[in-house]
């Protein structure tokens, strides 16, 4: 059994290193700035779902203003870029702690609250931030901030010419969110998450600090995405307060990896991955009409595919495999 | 040699309703103890108190020498206190193995070990065969002995068994106190809430029956059962005075 274990975790490391080579080799092939863009957008995604997963998949707290700590890493990276010089690594690695800790902070009274409770805060919250900097002139208010262009440099993390730094930027912090996703769940705090999910109080029966877990949870969760956030202001290369740090981004984030498998480890990127260009292609190809024939087209998608399988589409192949062998 | 578990004086009130009153208990090292009175006697609050779930309105409580009135459940747990729910709460979407797992982190930090140690507790408790099971996938008895697992991954000094027994098939039953008598084997003290007497008596080294909030009667449980006051709790006056 022990051995069974070992494989299964060893079996998915494979397959991810393979997915990723495969990623990495897709600009050779794909020339068009569209659809780059698109992949792009896929790989961000995946790697923000697979952050909002850690916290409101494995330790079952639903967050819907994850919007908040992707503005965070983006408004700090920009903040700190044009009115301090600082190089946008730091200023992602500042996000990423920034964020980290007000996810601490707005966890310490709201990790009292339960089920829907929870979830409200998390919206109200995010909006609140939002109107914050809509209205914060230093941080340049609704106008928001243009980042200088000062010429292509990965020092610099800008690029005028071509997408395809932002590209294997994209796909390295998708590897990287799916490694630590990877790592946890055959950690301590991994379980101590799952437990925390399923009974709070049996959990804590069992020594599990479930307060200190949701905190857990919720650093890593909000540091990663804020990093997510920093990415995106640099490609889009201005930033305001809807752009980044809109409801919009929040909803994003949970989507793949509900409709993926909320709460495993392949569920955000398997979501992300049918999602983001079901979501770029009804809009280009039926969208623009005004009468949002795009959006009925992507919602009936998504109900058909929950009332389908509810699991999410990772239970297609769990399912073949349970036949197979004997996990 | 002082007791592994004392509550001196505790008392429990919810509102206007006094569910212990001034309940002083004593558990010593190595017994089989059972807890049993008629429905809301306070059976469960008293194990909720001891558990760590909340703390008595007054009174207080010993563990191992230590007083642990206001520590909380899992700094008890880490003290040496496990214990199962009388509604079962297994982590559902979660394997055999992978509850048992949450358990043994406590003593364990490396998964490799708390991993051994889980199996090893799924041999003892006759679960080795269900590991890679669902935890939503068992049978009620089965859920029941799961409970017990996790409990005992957390290698407690003192098992707190809340109605493990009751609800069982009497093969399922008997299989049940089987497994408690070699969890005290192996040195753990067990004390255990019961409803079904004829199941718990044979078990029990000593028993204490709570009535109203307070302790009724305290013994061997052969004396116990004789005795008019516990009868009568039971089933009424008119029984006592027969017997």
């Amino acid at each position: 059994m022990d051995k069974n274990f070992a494989a299964r975790r060893r079996r998915d490391l494979v397959i991810a290193a393979v997915l990723a080579a495969l990623a990495a080799l897709a600009p050779l092939f794909v020339k068009d700035v569209y659809v780059q863009n698109i992949l792009i957008l896929t790989l961000m995604y995946a790697a923000l779902s697979q952050s909002w997963n850690i916290l409101s998949g494995y330790c079952g707290q639903i967050s819907l203003g994850h919007a908040l700590y992707f503005g965070i890493g983006a408004y700090t990276t920009e903040l700190l870029f044009t009115k301090f010089g600082v190089l946008p690594w730091f200023g992602m690695l500042g996000g990423g702690v920034i964020a980290a800790l007000i996810a601490m902070g707005l966890g310490y009274p709201f990790f009292r609250l339960r089920g829907h409770y929870f979830v409200i805060a998390t919206i109200v919250i995010a909006e609140i931030g939002l109107l914050l900097f809509q209205n914060w002139e230093w941080a340049g208010a609704a106008m928001g901030i243009t980042i200088p262009v000062r010429g292509d440099s990965w020092l610099k993390f800008q690029f005028m010419r071509s997408k395809l730094p932002y590209f294997y930027f994209a796909l390295v912090l998708c590897c990287l969110a799916w490694f630590v996703t990877w790592w946890l769940e055959d950690s301590k705090w991994g379980f101590w998450w799952r437990a925390v999910k399923d009974n709070p109080e049996a959990a804590e029966s069992l020594g599990v600090v479930v307060f200190n877990s949701k905190m857990g949870a919720a650093a890593v969760s909000a540091f990663l995405v804020a990093i997510g956030g920093a990415f995106y202001a640099q490609f889009l290369a201005y930033i305001d307060p809807e752009s980044v740090m809109g409801f919009q981004f929040s909803l994003l984030m949970a989507l793949p990896a509900v409709l993926g498998g909320i709460g495993t480890l392949w569920g955000p990127v398997l979501g992300a991955a049918i999602l983001i260009p079901m979501t770029e292609l009804t809009r280009s190809y039926i969208g623009g009409s005004g009468r949002g024939v795009d959006l009925i087209v992507y919602g009936t998608l998504i109900v058909l595919i929950s009332l389908a399988l509810p699991q999410g589409l990772v239970s297609l192949f769990s399912r073949a495999k349970s036949k197979g062998a004997t996990r | 040699m002082t007791a592994l578990l004392e509550t001196r004086g505790v008392w429990q009130r919810f509102g206007g309703l006094v569910a212990n009153s001034d309940v002083s208990i004593s558990v010593g090292r190595g017994e089989i103890v059972g807890l049993i009175g008629p429905n809301g006697a306070g059976k469960s609050t008293l194990f909720n108190l001891i558990a760590g779930v909340l703390p008595p309105t007054q009174g207080t409580i010993w563990f191992d020498g230590e007083d642990v009135t206001k520590m909380p459940a899992a700094e008890r747990c880490q003290r040496g206190v496990g214990r199962t729910f009388q509604v079962v709460k297994s982590f559902e979407t979660m394997t055999v193995i992978d509850n048992v797992i949450v358990g043994a982190l406590v003593r364990n930090t490396v998964m490799r070990e708390a991993r051994r140690k889980a199996h090893e507790v799924l041999e003892f408790t006759g679960l080795a065969a269900r590991a890679d099971v669902r935890a939503s996938d068992l049978v009620p008895a089965e859920k029941r002995r799961l409970e017990v697992a996790r409990a005992l991954a957390t290698e407690p000094k003192l098992l707190l068994l809340d109605e493990v027994l009751t609800g069982l098939t009497p093969t399922e039953a008997q299989t049940g106190v089987a497994l408690v008598r070699k969890v005290r084997d192996a040195g753990i003290t067990v004390l255990m809430v019961e409803h079904v007497m004829e199941i718990v008596m044979p078990l029990v080294d000593r028993a204490i029956v709570l009535d109203l909030g307070k302790v009724l009667v305290e013994g061997k449980p052969t004396e116990v059962v004789r005795d008019p006051k516990v009868i009568s709790a039971y089933l009424g006056d008119r029984h006592a005075v027969s017997a």
